[in-house]
């Protein structure tokens, strides 16, 4: 891999032409320097040291990319099934939905907060926006009911987290879980709300036979949803913010940054995705049920970690969250292919998450390790 | 006192009667400061002393009970840091308020983010991603500070590495007033030896810098000024000279000096 080689030149370098470089003022010769500096003699094991860690680091960043891909040739071999296109649109359909509430999973969990609550936030809001089409409105205002559901509930969640002065967003996140699946109870008393919009319907349940029959609509709300976070985390100043509160609480506040309402707006987008993921669902089963996204809330946090975003807040983009997604896809589709019972399923996506927040600890210990042979090489 | 002739008539800062209370502790109790432009005023005392929370208070950090803080001569209410910010002030935190997860160029503009069009809420507008890495790049230089990589991650960097940035964050905005806690506190002789450097140019500049520190050495070398602070009150102030460091050592810790 020449990325390993590059990446390790500029690193073990470095140190080396520091004190130097703080004598002449020119980038343009450190640059050069970096490059064709010889190493040392006598530090040549630390080097070594230093080369094997920083390999180590980048394994782990690609771990989750190259496992997907493992994954997906090692099934499309043991099932003929597998790679076909109408699976790939099953696989598709059923991961939309896991990939938006990890989407705004990512976006908590980058600000090293959790919101157990989405599962539950899903089924209230699928039971609001049928019982608002049920009693005789239109589709816009279904949508809006149940987009605005989900935001409802992603707001007590960060205000009570920021006004209540709580520790940590577990115990309300829980609270709103409880509550929420409550609510979606007592309104549908129980029972699914059969009906949904045309709207909501062909956004969950349609393809896209324009182009391909067996490509859902979902995928491309998933896209849209990905690509325009994306580009708030990366290009917008609040994203930039998300990070920094993630990276740094207190150094945050103390940079002038609105810490408390960067943690209420996290929240608030994870339930307004909750409500979007409803939509997905309840267009596909042409129904709002209170029994909707049991345990959902699982697998986004599983899929947000499984990807490689940091458990313990601030490092992580939507590409982990989409490829922790597809891989919890991937496996339960491929298991039910092969006709591997369901307990195993469970058992089996357990372990890939101990291995992924395993490896996200170890990337911590890596990187002050790094870090240590750096300053040592230096 | 010993400093040339100021850039301006009214002092870059004056803290007077700053009160501050934490329960039934005093830990500030009518405290003055004043730090002018060109000198470097280096703020002693014992672990406790209130040396971090004057300038918590100065920082916007914590708000004062009683008492004025004006900058350039007109009084400021030091609400939040950002008003502090505003105003002119920067400070380098004992514990860098660094983040870690961000390249070097986000942490220099960390809540001053260089972005468009003015008329959307600071928060909402897009990131000149390009400008602030050129813009961070000639600072750095400016400051002749080196850093290996202003792309990678800042908690990839070395313990010198990492003050050099958190020092560059507070020096590189033409801010009237730069604060440093214990800049010098966990780093060898030959990073120690580029901050003071460092500090020095800013004096240069005009700053005003205010330098906590327990390092005698650099406080001797370094400050114009000393004010000695002992259980929430200024208990003198000295002008450091190798003949006085020990009648500053005594004010330090309580003795008769």
């Amino acid at each position: 891999m020449p990325d390993i080689e590059a990446m390790d030149q500029q690193h073990l370098s470095a140190p080396d032409a520091k004190p130097e470089a703080a004598s002449s003022s020119d980038p343009a010769t450190t640059a050069a320097q970096e490059v064709t500096v010889p190493e040392p003699e006598p530090q040549s094991s630390g080097q070594l040291r230093l080369r094997v860690v920083g390999a180590l680091l980048l394994l782990l960043r690609l771990g989750p990319v190259l496992i997907l891909g493992v994954l997906v040739l090692v099934l499309s071999n043991l099932s003929p099934v597998f790679a076909t296109t109408q699976n790939l649109g099953n696989v598709l359909s059923q991961t939309a939905v896991i990939a938006i509430l990890a989407i705004g999973q990512l976006l908590v969990i980058l600000t090293r907060g959790i919101d157990l609550s989405v599962g539950s936030t899903l089924a209230l809001s699928a039971v609001v926006g049928a019982t608002i089409f049920g009693s005789g409105h239109g589709g816009a205002l279904t949508v809006l009911a149940m987009l605005g559901t989900g935001a409802a509930v992603g707001a007590v969640n960060g205000l009570v987290l920021v006004y209540g002065r709580l520790p940590h967003p577990f115990i309300i996140t829980l609270a709103t879980l409880s509550i929420a699946r409550g609510l979606a109870l007592g309104i549908s008393g129980g029972q699914p709300i059969r009906g949904m919009p045309d709207i909501v319907g062909s956004i969950g349940g349609d393809s896209a036979t324009w182009l391909a029959a067996w490509l859902p609509n979902s995928t491309f709300l998933l896209a849209g949803v990905a690509v325009v976070v994306t580009i708030f985390l990366t290009r917008v100043v609040w994203g930039r913010w998300i990070y920094a509160v993630g990276g740094n609480p207190d150094g945050a506040r103390r940079l002038g940054i609105p810490r408390s309402a960067v943690l209420i707006s996290v929240y608030v987008c994870s339930g307004l995705l909750a409500g979007v993921a409803a939509i997905v669902t309840s267009g596909r089963l042409n129904a709002g049920s209170p029994t909707f996204g049991d345990l959902a809330e699982l697998d986004a946090i599983a899929a947000v970690v499984i990807g490689g975003a940091s458990f313990l807040g601030g490092r992580g983009h939507v590409g982990h969250a989409l490829v922790g997604a597809f891989m919890i896809g991937v496996i339960r589709n491929g298991m039910n292919l092969l006709n591997i019972e369901a307990y195993l399923q469970l058992i089996v996506i357990g372990v890939v998450i101990v291995i992924a927040v395993e490896s996200d600890v170890l990337r911590g210990r890596l990187e002050s390790r790094f870090r240590v042979l750096k300053s040592a090489a230096s | 006192m010993n400093t040339p002739a100021n850039m301006s008539t009214a002092p870059a800062l004056a803290v007077r009667g700053a009160t501050k209370r934490f329960g039934a502790v005093l830990a500030l109790d009518e405290v003055d400061l004043v730090a002018r432009h060109g000198e470097v005023l280096a703020l002693l005392g014992d672990n406790g002393a209130g040396k971090s929370t004057l300038i918590n208070c100065i920082s916007g950090v914590h708000r004062l009970d009683s008492g004025v803080i004006e900058v350039e001569g007109k009084a400021v209410s030091m609400s939040s840091p950002s008003v502090a910010r505003a105003a002119g002030i920067e400070t380098v935190y004992q514990d860098l308020a660094l983040f870690d997860n961000l390249d070097a160029t986000a942490n220099l503009f960390a809540g001053r983010e260089e972005a468009v069009p003015a008329w959307l809420p600071r928060g909402m507008r897009w990131m000149r991603r390009g400008e602030m890495s050129r813009s961070s790049a000639q600072r750095l230089d400016r400051l002749q500070i080196t850093l290996p990589d202003r792309s990678s991650s800042v908690g990839m960097m070395s313990g010198g590495q990492r003050q050099a940035v958190a020092v560059a964050r507070s020096a590189a905005f033409a801010s009237r007033i730069v604060i440093l806690d214990e800049p010098t506190a966990a780093l060898g002789l030959r990073e120690s030896r580029q901050v003071l450097d460092l500090i020095l140019r800013l004096r240069s500049e005009g700053c005003a810098v205010i330098v906590i520190s327990h390092a005698m050495d650099h406080v001797m070398e370094i400050a114009d000024r000393a004010v000695v602070m002992r259980r929430g009150r200024v208990v003198g102030e000295e002008v450091p000279r190798p003949d006085n460091r020990s009648r500053l050592v005594s004010l330090i810790v309580g003795g008769e000096g």
